[in-house]
């Protein structure tokens, strides 16, 4: 089941979601029904679980370990089901403050430091890989496990100390994690593009004190306007046009 | 098959690989720009200039949720030909502008492919809906592989289309770039740290402390910028 989760959304549609993706979790564990594989208790397990489910990846696995133990216990079908649709908005919602909004911008961010601070590429990557699925996978673990042996009863699992404080802990971190990051790495890219290469201490001299400035005050402006604006301006939207105004002013003067 | 073909094809398929990443299998952010670019830069023949480029694209990327039905930028595929290119081109001016920009649209595109993925992994959900109701036992299984499948061709031919489309013109556009190295990636830099820091701003947005926290954090950066000189 453990394995299957890492493809839990390979059917992801707008029909059923991540309906697909939880039966094929769930079904080794349905083998186990009276009658075994094909037989009609699994057969009704199996389209009870595959109907329309939606969820954060990681979190989905709480709902497969709840509802393999569930149908496992013989539970009445409404009540399985009942149980299934509550699911749907706390392990989407805790899922996305968690991890989308939270653990993944944290390891980024963690890259981008060490990407800041002159690591090689094998670093970086590897700082990255193994900070974010420490995370990523001890999640899946805890989510399956913490499913099956609370079953019907799981939700008091996400009601636990690292859960609820989790969120806006990992977003104080990713606001300072941003504040040393952010300015190292423009550093180390204005470093890096000259060809060949300069020293840190000729970065200066070779960029220039007032381009550095402007850029700094570029920075502030542009980043304050996209605040301002979130609700209706997309970051790499505003990127896209400011380069192709480049592009086409470097190419047409 | 032309040289520049066969050149293509191992990018492609680390661009496959890593498209499928980003939702299907194992969504283990192989796929994040960092990772993503540097390979595409290594595979290239320039690791540095693709990690180069992949710290560009993770700061324009950081502001993107991958949340399930919401529609946005695909950055593995994106990610591999933006490192590709910047490591093949990284000696002229203005590389790493055509570079960055040429991944930012293919991301967009790569969006719009995964837009399409979703309906027709839908028609096949139609299709199987009387064998799904029925708990037919190899259904979900086949839906499954279909998908993966659909994705891994997604990002191979994303990945192989947008290399023959952005070479050419990367390669007319830097045969008439005028503008000099320093202003063109000072401007690209600035880009992607307003881009980053914004998204920062907006992800902690309500919670106690943050900006204090980023405050903290960025007079901490700026010491360590000074020691180091």
């Amino acid at each position: 089941m453990f394995t299957r989760l890492l493809a839990i959304q390979a059917s992801w549609n707008y029909e059923l979601m991540l309906g697909p993706g939880l039966g094929f979790c769930i079904e080794p564990a349905l083998r186990l029904l009276p009658g075994g594989k094909g037989g009609p208790a699994y057969r009704a397990a199996l389209a009870r679980q595959s109907k329309y489910f939606n969820a954060q990846p990681y979190f989905a696995a709480v709902a497969v370990g709840a509802l393999a133990r569930a149908e496992l216990d013989g539970y009445p079908p409404e009540q399985i089901e009942r149980f299934r649709t509550a699911m749907c908005g706390p392990l989407g919602s805790l899922g996305d403050r968690l991890v989308w909004a939270g653990w993944l911008p944290f390891s980024a961010l963690l890259a981008l430091l060490a990407f800041g601070l002159r690591a090689d590429a094998t670093s970086v990557i590897l700082v990255f890989l193994l900070v974010y699925n420490a995370g990523h996978i001890g999640l899946r673990i805890w989510g399956l496990e913490a499913g099956w042996r609370g079953g019907l009863r799981v939700a008091s699992s996400l009601g636990g100390p690292l859960l609820r404080r989790g969120p806006a802990a990992l977003s104080r971190a990713v606001m300072a994690l941003a504040g040393v990051a952010l300015p190292l790495s423009v550093w180390r890219v204005l470093q890096g593009l000259p060809v060949p290469p300069v020293p840190e201490s000729e970065v200066v001299r070779a960029v220039g004190g007032v381009a550095i400035a402007s850029a700094i005050l570029f920075a502030a402006i542009l980043g304050a306007v996209l605040v301002r604006l979130h609700s209706r301006v997309e970051g790499w939207r505003v990127a896209l046009v400011v380069l192709a105004v480049l592009i086409i002013y470097s190419v047409a003067r | 098959m032309s040289a520049e073909l066969l050149s293509i094809l191992p990018i492609a398929i680390v661009g496959a690989v890593l498209g499928l990443d980003v939702v299907s299998f194992p969504q283990a952010m192989i796929s994040r720009p960092i990772v993503a670019a540097t390979l595409g830069g290594a595979l290239a023949g320039d690791v540095t200039s693709g990690l180069v480029a992949g710290a560009v694209l993770e700061m324009i990327a950081l502001e993107m949720l991958p949340v399930g039905a919401s529609r946005y930028p695909e950055w593995g595929t994106a990610s591999v030909v933006g490192g590709a290119m910047a490591a093949a081109l990284y000696t002229l001016p203005g590389a790493a502008v055509v570079s960055i920009f040429a991944s930012i649209a293919t991301a967009w595109a790569g969006g719009w492919s995964m837009y399409g993925l979703r309906r027709l992994n839908g028609l096949w959900v139609r299709r199987e809906r009387d064998a799904l109701d029925a708990g037919q036992p190899g259904t979900v299984t086949g839906l499954q592989m279909r998908g993966l499948a659909a994705d891994l061709a997604r990002g191979f031919l994303l990945t192989f289309v947008a290399l023959l489309i952005w070479i050419p013109v990367a390669s007319w556009v830097l045969t008439h770039w005028t503008l000099g190295r320093t202003p063109s990636h000072v401007v690209l830099a600035t880009v992607a740290a307003a881009v980053a820091g914004s998204a920062a701003w907006r992800i902690s947005q309500g919670v106690k402390l943050a900006r204090w926290c980023f405050l903290g954090g960025l007079v901490a950066g700026i010491a360590i910028m000074v020691v180091r000189q």
